[in-house]
């Protein structure tokens, strides 16, 4: 691998939340075009560094760096993260009620390209691309127009988080626990819309408590996460021996302090 | 990492983009209220005898009554006397054109962006302006009297159509109703007029524009539409006012008669001074409003933006006298700063099979109030009356409140009346979503308010509609940077 390739680098990482500390000195590289796993049980940090690498504001880093695409992530706002190329596909999506799916699209769209020093795109190749994304992830153009997420069901606002994510077409996608509160149906939907955008530009971090879901986005790399730390990374064989021996056992290659 | 806090705190703070005063020498009143200061007004009206004696009545009432007390804000203290109750732009007699009204006037309503000769020209929209108490210009009016419906200033009216004014003036809002409806009757300089004949469809959105320019004189508008049988009307009320620090007070009254199968639509969007950060100065906007469907199966219809004043206090209501007959109440109410806002409306089914409506929006930001009142009223004889509310509030900041006092009395079991309530906040998990989608705060805020409110700008006439999200917008605009 050569340093050019390394999209995302994460550097002794110490972040927490109210002035407890949940990331207790990550350590992370992930190469454009690469899916990376991180698995691991409650409580270990996974969605922390999800909000941290989007810069949610509850969220306070302490030391560490995190380098994107060659840039500080940690000097940039949150919306700029967006615009530089993160995308976080929400564990929670909120709702917001009376604005379409499709405004919200529109806006989010042109202001990237506007930080990008593009034009807004014009109507006719905006709808054009939705009516493609929407193909492209199997999403009900009925829910496009709609209020955003408003009275959608679980699996519904997942799928718009992927088709969002077809849209704005980042250069990180970060799923965070996407394939909670899916059956089995909707989950393979989601798992073909993600393989469908993977390129070899755009690397994914999926956050999952299960194997289940890498039955589908196969990984190149899966990291156990435990009490703020990657305690163990392997290839996908790791995510099927978690799934058979239990995070009782990473509990174990914890205290043994098998940090990276 | 404060920045949705920030922006939160920020919003409140836009300050208020149209505070310019001009000068024009005014033609006042002597300030204070006697019967004296009526009689002055009546005459500078050339008013005939009956709406004398009529104000003379009022004037007498409105001497017996007190301020109300049952309002959900620390009522201001009033020196009615210290107000002048009459002021007039200087002008020629007898203006025929709009070449004849004074430039500078003119100019600001430039400033307001409501150029007259551009909108004889360019619109479909009739203008009745109003600055400070006279009419100074009246559009369309040839064009909307072919239809045989007259459109003019209430004193207008007064001279042309007598018979009409003396039919229904006060016939939906007595001058007894409240003090500040009996105050207006004695001292109303002009306002609004407009008669729609029977089955006539009123082509043009009928619009006035207000503005209270004159130091010290409280503005006392009054309007008047009635809709014959089986005709339609859609008229449209916006303001603004110059920035002032003296407390203005606008205690305008609306009346509307809609007869069988008339329809009246009556959109506003109110942006009176507010006031400044600390709340001082500012309009208080307490205005009296309600229709009356009279006839059969008409339809009377309010949509309101309010985003002004430093308090707001009003109630349009709708009478539903006709069996079949529909009322609509439609709003947004901002409050920001120190703004007050007690606004909602009364629907009083008296007719077999009536239906009402009722959308409230509240937005309450920076130290805001803003309350919701209503009251649905179903009587005994009202046979399958149906009511649907909606009050929702949307706070922003932790330093702001919203209230709810709905009033319910249904007489008669037939009768359906839902109430939905409900109250959020712009989170900032909303607008960290909208961020994490490369969206700015700001128009996240936008996006946001604009969403909440859809449902009622949606009723306002097209023009209308993107004037009031432009208000919205730069209501929000403090939160640039």
């Amino acid at each position: 691998m050569t340093n050019t390739s390394v999209l995302l680098e994460i550097r002794n990482l110490h972040a927490g939340i109210a002035g407890k500390e949940i990331l207790k000195g990550l350590n992370l590289t992930v190469a454009a075009g690469q899916v990376h796993a991180i698995m691991g049980p409650n409580g270990s940090g996974k969605s922390t560094l999800a909000s941290v690498l989007a810069g949610k504001n509850d969220y306070e880093v302490t030391d560490g760096e995190i380098i994107f695409n060659g840039k500080n992530l940690l000097d940039f706002s949150p919306e700029d993260r967006a615009r530089e190329g993160v995308f976080l596909a929400f564990q929670y999506p909120v709702e917001i009620p009376g604005v379409s799916n499709i405004n919200f699209l529109k806006t989010a769209v042109n202001e990237i390209r506007k930080y990008k020093g593009l034009e807004p795109m014009d109507a006719k190749s905006f709808l054009a691309r939705v009516k493609e994304c929407q193909n492209l992830v199997e999403f009900d153009a009925k829910l496009t127009g709609r209020s955003l997420n408003e009275g959608f069901s679980g699996g519904e606002k997942k799928r718009n988080e992927i088709f969002q994510l077809a849209m704005l077409e980042p250069m990180l996608g970060i799923l965070d626990e996407t394939d909670s509160g899916l059956d089995i149906d909707a989950l393979k939907i989601v798992a073909q819309g993600v393989n469908k955008l993977r390129s070899a530009e755009r690397s994914f971090m999926v956050i999952t408590h299960y194997q289940r879901l890498l039955d589908y986005i196969i990984p190149d790399v899966v990291h156990v996460l435990f009490e703020g730390k990657i305690v163990k990374t392997g290839t996908k064989e790791l995510a099927k021996e978690l799934e058979v021996r239990g995070y009782d056992w990473v509990k174990e290659l914890g205290t043994e302090s098998l940090t990276r | 990492m404060n920045n949705d806090k920030e922006l939160l705190e920020a919003i409140p703070e836009s300050d208020y983009k149209y505070g310019f005063s001009t000068d024009i020498e005014m033609d006042m009143a002597p300030i204070g209220l006697t019967e004296e200061t009526v009689r002055f007004i009546s005459a500078k009206k050339n008013e005939p005898e009956f709406l004398l004696e009529w104000r003379l009545k009022a004037f007498a009432h409105y001497q017996t009554l007190a301020m109300p007390s049952w309002q959900y804000f620390p009522m201001p203290e009033f020196d009615f006397q210290a107000i002048s109750y009459y002021a007039a732009p200087r002008r020629k007699p007898e203006l025929k054109s709009l070449d004849e009204v004074d430039p500078e006037l003119l100019d600001t309503f430039k400033k307001l962006g409501i150029p007259l000769v551009e909108q004889m020209m360019l619109s479909g929209v009739a203008v009745d302006a109003v600055f400070d108490s006279v009419s100074v210009a009246t559009t369309f009016k040839a064009k909307l009297n072919e239809m045989g419906i007259i459109f003019c200033s209430f004193g207008e009216a007064v001279q042309n159509h007598p018979e009409l004014v003396r039919k229904y003036l006060g016939t939906v809002i007595p001058y007894t109703d409240n003090i500040f409806s009996a105050l207006n009757a004695a001292v109303f300089s002009d306002g609004s007029f407009a008669y729609i004949p029977k089955g006539v469809r009123c082509p043009m959105e009928l619009s006035t524009y207000f503005r209270i320019n004159a130091m010290n004189s409280g503005q006392f508008e009054r309007t008047l539409i009635i809709a014959d049988d089986d005709s339609y009307v859609s008229y449209l009320e916006g303001c603004t006012a110059p920035q002032r620090d003296e407390n203005q007070l606008h205690a305008a009254v609306v009346e509307l008669v809609a007869h069988d199968r008339a329809e009246i639509k009556y959109s506003t969007v109110q942006n009176w001074y507010p006031g400044d950060k600390e709340g001082k100065g500012g309009i208080f906007n307490f205005v009296t409003k309600r229709g009356i469907c009279a006839g059969h199966s008409s339809k009377i219809s309010w949509t309101q933006v309010e985003t002004g004043s430093a308090i707001t206090w009003k109630y349009p209501s709708v009478i539903l006298k006709g069996d079949y007959s529909q009322g609509e109440f439609y709003s947004v109410a901002v409050t920001k700063n120190k703004q007050v806002a007690d606004t909602g409306t009364k629907m009083v089914h008296l007719g077999k099979h009536t239906r009402s409506r009722i959308i409230s929006k509240g937005i309450s930001a920076g130290q805001g109030n803003n309350n919701y009142r209503g009251l649905v009223r179903v009587s005994s004889n009202a046979d399958y009356a149906r009511n649907f509310t909606q009050c929702d509030s949307l706070l922003i900041g932790d330093k702001c409140s919203a209230n709810t006092f709905p009033y319910i009395e249904s007489k008669n079991s037939t009768a359906t009346i839902e109430h939905e309530a409900t109250t959020s906040k712009i989170g900032e998990d909303q607008i960290f979503y909208c961020n994490q989608r490369g969206i700015s705060s700001e128009n996240a805020a936008a996006l946001i308010i604009n969403g909440y409110c859809k449902e009622v700008l949606n009723q306002l006439p097209m023009e209308f509609a993107v004037e009031a999200q432009k208000l919205l917008a730069i209501t929000l605009e403090g939160s640039v940077g």
